[in-house]
């Protein structure tokens, strides 16, 4: 067997160094990252990166910061298992590396001139931050914005400091709920879903983005069907078990489309008749 | 360039000989009862020109079980995009697997492409060998459309009386020709002797299930809410033979393997299997495709609807492999006849 360096190659790595490392919360870190050279990232909100440790192996993160933001970008990683375990032990100063990015985003183009309402469950505040805030910084070419965000305790909130900026802006409508509260939470108790009904919108012209837990969909795609937003006006992301990225694997493979190529993020009217979508 | 050419069958095995000469030549090989293999050859003399399905298809040439993907260097902080090859001829190639690779190529050259697997190809030469008659009751080539040559291979042999007829297909193929140096070109009687037998042949394959090829693609259409996966769900074990033995499952997993000095290493890529529990399991616990039945249905989905709808293809190419392979018994023509049957 012979073997030869390949220029090019969808497995090609690239070298990320990592600028800031910090926990967020007690599972989640931080990791602000450069490419060697100063090479651009180059992503579309909602697109994701293969992560890499050499010896230990390579997962999907989703890119978390907008492209709006230059010679860096941003991960979030929950300790979930061997890879993200060795990722919480790297600090600034380490290197990863990085193939990508993936997939399809959120189509930044669409939404355009429209109103806008996130909904984000847990992590999925993560990808739907680098869509959050590339609206922000691009704030007057959209319409109106509503922000829904949900998580199990208020301990578990990422981004703290981000979400107050966001909670304060006037251009912004802002709601938030945990499953359980403490003594100090003086927000909203109970599900995703119960901050649905409060909200207005124009149906013709409102687009909702929808990135949580698999179990979340079914139920807030229920509530905002009952507020009449056409399908094709409701986005999801999806995870799924990825290997490859490239859509060769197979791990990924929802019905006959590829979350890391035809995917992550999908409309909900492609793919409400998959039946191994939701 | 002469289309056709023959070889007197005693030549054969000097025709072997002097392609291994030429290359690293693998042929089918008997390894038991009923059992073949793909194996490096010398001579003619172990080849075996009538053989059922081998156990594993030359897919292991094109997409070996393992293949290093990246090397990668922790003190350099350096990763190498790498890929491996090796320059063979395969001898023996049925009609049914020149079908699977026409089926690898299509899904590796999708955008984006797959480099190591395209250059990889390109350097294996492909030797096809008629089946006159049937293999044996698990082919179902006919209504895959696997049964007669397609395309697909450098030299194509067909047996006839004493004599293999010899079609060219590409100049590396009549290059082989002109080195091995043993090749006489056909007269009008060798031509009307192939005629004659695929005529024959023609009669003989008939489509081994109860629905056309066309009305295949509908069937599977309609077939997620169907009973039979229910069956499936209650035999199959999740061993992962029969995608391992299929000739167009491609799935694979990717490893990092580090060396003694902890310093240097590869990553790899090595076959996998949907028919395993965890392989659509995501972090926080949730797979995608618990039930073994989702899976099953998920592997039977992946021959004859996703490929059709994106590349208008089967990805079934008839061989039989899975159902020859299956200790559960589950049979791939069985399964088409039960849905065919709850589809009336
Ligand atoms: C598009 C996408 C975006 C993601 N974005 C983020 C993110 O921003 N932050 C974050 O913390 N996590 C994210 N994830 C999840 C993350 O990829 C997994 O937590 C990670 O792959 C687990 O790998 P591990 O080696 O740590 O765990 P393992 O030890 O390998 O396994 C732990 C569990 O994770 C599952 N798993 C293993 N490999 C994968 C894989 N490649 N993809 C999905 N699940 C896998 C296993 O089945 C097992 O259940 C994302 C996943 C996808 C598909
Ligand atoms: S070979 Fe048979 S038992 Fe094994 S996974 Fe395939 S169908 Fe199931
Ligand atoms: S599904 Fe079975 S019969 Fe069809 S190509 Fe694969 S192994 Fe052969
Ligand atoms: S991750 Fe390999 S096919 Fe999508």
């Amino acid at each position: 067997m012979k073997r030869v360096t390949l220029k090019e190659s969808a497995y090609n790595v690239k070298t990320g160094k990592i600028l800031v490392a910090k926990m967020l919360t007690a599972q989640e870190k931080y990791f602000k990252i450069a490419l060697a050279g100063g090479e651009s990232l180059d992503h579309e909100p909602g697109q994701f990166v293969m992560v890499a440790v050499p010896g230990v192996g390579e997962a999907p993160i989703s890119v978390s910061s907008s492209p709006t933001i230059r010679g860096y970008f941003e991960l979030v990683v929950r300790d979930a298992g061997k890879l993200t375990h060795v990722l919480h032990q790297l600090e600034a100063g380490d290197t990863v590396g990085i193939r990508g990015p993936f997939g399809v985003g959120f189509p930044t183009q669409i939404l355009e001139g429209n109103d806008l309402v996130f909904v984000a469950g847990g992590l999925g505040i993560v990808p739907l931050r680098s869509l959050i805030n590339f609206v922000i910084d691009n704030r007057r070419d959209f319409g109106k914005v509503s922000i829904l965000l949900g998580c199990k305790t208020p301990q578990d909130m990422l981004f703290g400091d981000e979400v107050d900026q966001w909670e304060k802006r006037l251009d912004v409508n802002f709601n938030c709920t945990v499953d359980k509260a403490d003594p100090d939470w003086k927000g909203n108790v109970g599900l995703i879903t119960s901050l649905i009904p409060g909200v207005t919108l124009d149906i013709e012209r409102t687009f909702a983005i929808v990135v949580g837990p698999p179990i979340m969909y079914k139920f807030v795609i229920a509530e905002l069907l009952k507020k009449n937003i056409p399908e094709r006006q409701i986005y999801l992301s999806l995870e799924r078990h990825m290997k490859c990225g490239v859509g060769k694997c197979g791990h990924c493979q929802i019905g006959d489309v590829y979350c890391c190529q035809d995917g992550p993020v999908f409309s909900y009217d492609k793919i409400k008749n998959n039946i191994e979508a939701l | 360039m002469t289309q056709y050419v023959i070889l007197n069958k005693t030549d054969l095995d000097e025709f072997i000989s002097r392609l291994a000469q030429i290359k690293k030549t693998v042929a089918p090989v008997k390894r038991g009862v009923k059992n073949y293999a793909f194996e490096e050859v010398t001579s003619g003399k172990n080849v075996a020109v009538k053989y059922i399905p081998t156990i594993l298809p030359p897919k292991k040439y094109f997409l070996p079980q393992t293949e290093t993907l990246q090397q990668y260097d922790k003190s350099k902080k350096t990763w190498n995009a790498v890929m491996e090859f090796q320059e063979m001829i395969i001898f023996g190639v049925h009609t049914c697997d020149l079908a699977g690779i026409q089926c690898l190529n299509m899904a590796f050259s999708d955008k984006p492409k797959d480099i190591n697997y395209l250059a990889r190809k390109n350097r294996i030469l492909i030797i096809g060998l008629e089946c006159n008659d049937y293999c044996d009751e698990y082919a179902s080539c006919k209504v895959m459309d696997n049964h007669m040559p397609n395309g697909g291979y450098d030299l194509f042999f067909t047996e006839l009386d004493d004599f293999f007829m010899v079609h060219i297909n590409t100049l590396e193929g009549e290059d082989l020709i002109e080195k091995t140096g043993l090749f006489k070109e056909a007269k009008e009687e060798h031509k009307k002797a192939l005629k004659a037998m695929r005529e024959e042949k023609r009669k003989r394959f008939k489509d081994e299930v109860n629905v056309t090829h066309n009305q295949l693609k509908p069937l599977f259409d309609k077939s997620f809410e169907a009973p039979v996966w229910q069956s499936l769900e209650a035999r199959c074990v999740s061993c992962g033979n029969c995608t391992n033995v299929c000739p167009t499952c491609y799935c694979f997993d990717i490893e990092d393997e580090i060396d003694l000095n902890l310093t240097t290493g590869v990553r790899k890529r090595r076959w996998d299997s949907c028919q395993n529990e965890p392989f659509a399991q995501v972090a926080g616990g949730e797979n995608f495709r618990e039930a073994r039945g989702e899976r099953q249905r998920h592997r039977y989905l992946r021959k004859f609807k996703y490929p059709v709808d994106k590349y208008s293809r089967y990805f079934c190419t008839g061989c039989g492999r899975c159902s020859r392979t299956c200790m559960a018994k589950i049979n791939l023509k069985e399964t088409i006849n039960e849905l065919a049957q709850g589809a009336k």
